[in-house]
């Protein structure tokens, strides 16, 4: 075993997520960028590395290159500066990377970003765009789109564990309630369990209710060494394990359908380097780009047996409150999902929960570790990342 | 889903038109779509090209209502992973078939079809999809040349 450093967050910070219609790529970047970097109390000269999380900026916005876009935009040149991309989990694997950077002991000083701009092409497009996380050959060729992967797992997982709609219909509606207390979300208003199981029907059995949106956003993180993040912060957070782990492009070649083993890999390294067991983390950010998705990721993250999912969320324990508050923000359900951001996003929303500063409702009373999981594609790869406030 | 040029089309035509995999001989693993190297015995796996009996039964299965351009006239359309009787799963169009007919568990075919029409190069794509195993398209399929008496019109899917 390699000796790392230890690596803690300064800052971090999210712009509101949704449809920006007055801000374009580089306008969110910068508005994430400038809230971390005045939050840290540093200077951009500070920064020695960056790492952008963006699934398809090409496709979305007609723009590549988006390393050296966001470096030139915040001001940060002549670093280093590279955009890396895993679907919907580039921005989990842009944390993981810089990390990688402050641990490895080459650079002090690293921001780390997600972006996506995805409102400036229609909803069709946008689909299209996204459909290229999948097996291009073999899947979206064949007529399958995002909610209909995700729709095939519901099918089979319901069936094999006789879960109702209802119980989707659940997670939707505290995700939604979460969402309301968010001021960054991009949905901010309740629904009920009525409501969300006569929305329209996207792919059967999943519903309107049950996909998450189509959302604008960005966001930073800026990573020290444990000690370099001390002389800024009074609370810096630490990150105990960001593993990345990956599987099947394809939903058809996988182990079972109603696992994601990616998760269940990174999940186990990651409590692994953290030297932690489930019962120590007291909140959890998990990836519901479907309702279904949130089901998955609490069993195969091993917070319950496969298929017990479902009677925790219909008892209401994954509510702020409750036993393990899930998605304190909306998830991506509600917050939002703009792609390559939604990974930085869950660790802004992490380390707001860990240092107390979430807003009246929506804060877990003392919390001091927590879990992060971003998914891309269908389940091709996963991050888990366990913060924690030790350092306090 | 992205437009492509031709030769993205022709490169994987013999696959989709005759449902073509591959098998290890030295482990019996089948695979779809096919693989260059078996996971399991690596390097001393010899890989063959095989041809699935499109036999097979849904493994599971959800009714698009919202789909890309170029699907959008097939909506509602049935997906189906479909889990063939040599063992591996292929991802399809369950055609043929009313929407509240298909069930996990439910006996289907390949059969041969369009698949989608680009917009603007004008490729048109073919390939498999599934349908019931019944005899209900028995007569239905049969080639009437006598046209005179030919009263059906062609399916449509």
């Amino acid at each position: 075993m390699y000796k790392k450093r230890e690596v803690a967050i300064i800052s971090a910070a999210t712009t509101k997520c949704g449809e920006h219609w007055g801000k374009g790529i580089k306008d969110l970047a910068w508005e994430a960028g400038v809230k971390a970097v005045e939050e840290a109390g540093i200077s951009g000269k500070d920064i020695e590395y960056l790492v952008v999380g963006n699934m398809s900026g090409g496709m979305f916005v007609g723009q590549e290159h988006i390393g050296a876009l966001v470096a030139d935009f915040l001001g940060l040149n002549p670093i280093p500066s590279l955009r890396v991309e895993a679907a919907c989990a580039s921005g989990g694997i842009a944390f993981s990377q810089g990390y990688l950077a402050v641990a490895s002991g080459l650079y002090d000083m690293v921001a780390v970003g997600g972006v996506e701009k995805m409102t400036d092409v229609e909803p069709e497009q946008a689909t299209s765009v996204l459909s290229g996380a999948m097996d291009f050959e073999w899947e979206a060729y064949f007529g399958a789109t995002f909610p209909g992967l995700y729709a095939l797992m519901a099918r089979r997982y319901m069936y094999e564990y006789n879960v109702k709609n209802e119980t989707l219909a659940n997670v939707a509606v505290k995700n939604h309630f979460h969402g309301s207390l968010n001021p960054l979300a991009h949905f901010r208003n309740k629904i009920t369990v009525e409501e969300a199981l006569t929305a329209p029907i996207v792919a059967d059995p999943l519903r309107k209710y049950d996909c998450s949106p189509i959302s604008d956003g960005a966001a930073v993180a800026i990573l020290a060494p444990l000690e370099v993040a001390k002389k800024y912060t009074d609370t810096p957070i630490i990150v105990e394990a960001s593993v990345p782990a990956s599987d099947t492009l394809s939903l058809l070649k996988r182990r079972d359908v109603c696992t994601i083993d990616a998760t269940v890999n990174a999940a186990n390294k990651a409590f692994q380097f953290a030297h932690m067991e489930r019962k120590d983390i007291d909140v959890i950010e998990v990836h519901d780009c479907f309702t279904i998705a949130e089901l998955l990721a609490m069993e195969d993250l091993g917070f319950c047996k496969k298929g017990e999912a479902s009677k925790m969320i219909d008892e209401g324990q994954t509510y702020v409150g409750g036993k393990l508050p899930v998605n304190t923000d909306g998830g991506l359900k509600a917050a939002g999902h703009p792609v390559g951001a939604t990974g930085v996003r869950q660790i802004a929303e992490l380390v707001k929960q860990l240092r107390g500063e979430a807003e009246r409702g929506r804060q877990v009373d003392g919390a001091e570790v927590a879990l992060a999981h971003n998914v891309g594609g269908s389940g091709a790869t996963a991050v888990v990342t366990i913060l924690s406030r030790r350092g306090t | 889903m992205s437009t492509t040029a031709a030769p993205a089309h022709w490169r994987r035509m013999r696959e989709r038109y005759r449902l073509l995999g591959s098998k290890c001989e030295t482990c019996s693993t089948t695979f779809f779509p096919s693989t260059r190297v078996c996971s399991k015995c690596r390097r001393k796996g010899k890989i063959v090209p095989i041809e699935f009996s499109g036999k097979g039964k849904v493994f599971s299965y959800t009714v698009i209502y919202s789909a890309p351009k170029m699907f959008e006239h097939y909506t509602p359309a049935i997906v189906a992973l479909v889990q063939l009787e040599e063992g591996p799963k292929v991802l399809s169009q369950i055609v043929d078939c009313e929407l509240n007919e298909v069930k996990i568990g439910m006996e289907v075919e390949a059969c041969f079809r369009k698949l989608f029409e680009q917009d603007r190069s004008g490729i048109i794509s073919y390939g498999f999809k599934f349908r019931p195993l019944d005899d209900r398209w028995k007569d239905y399929y049969k080639i009437d040349l006598n046209l005179k008496d030919q009263k059906k019109g062609r399916p449509h899917t």
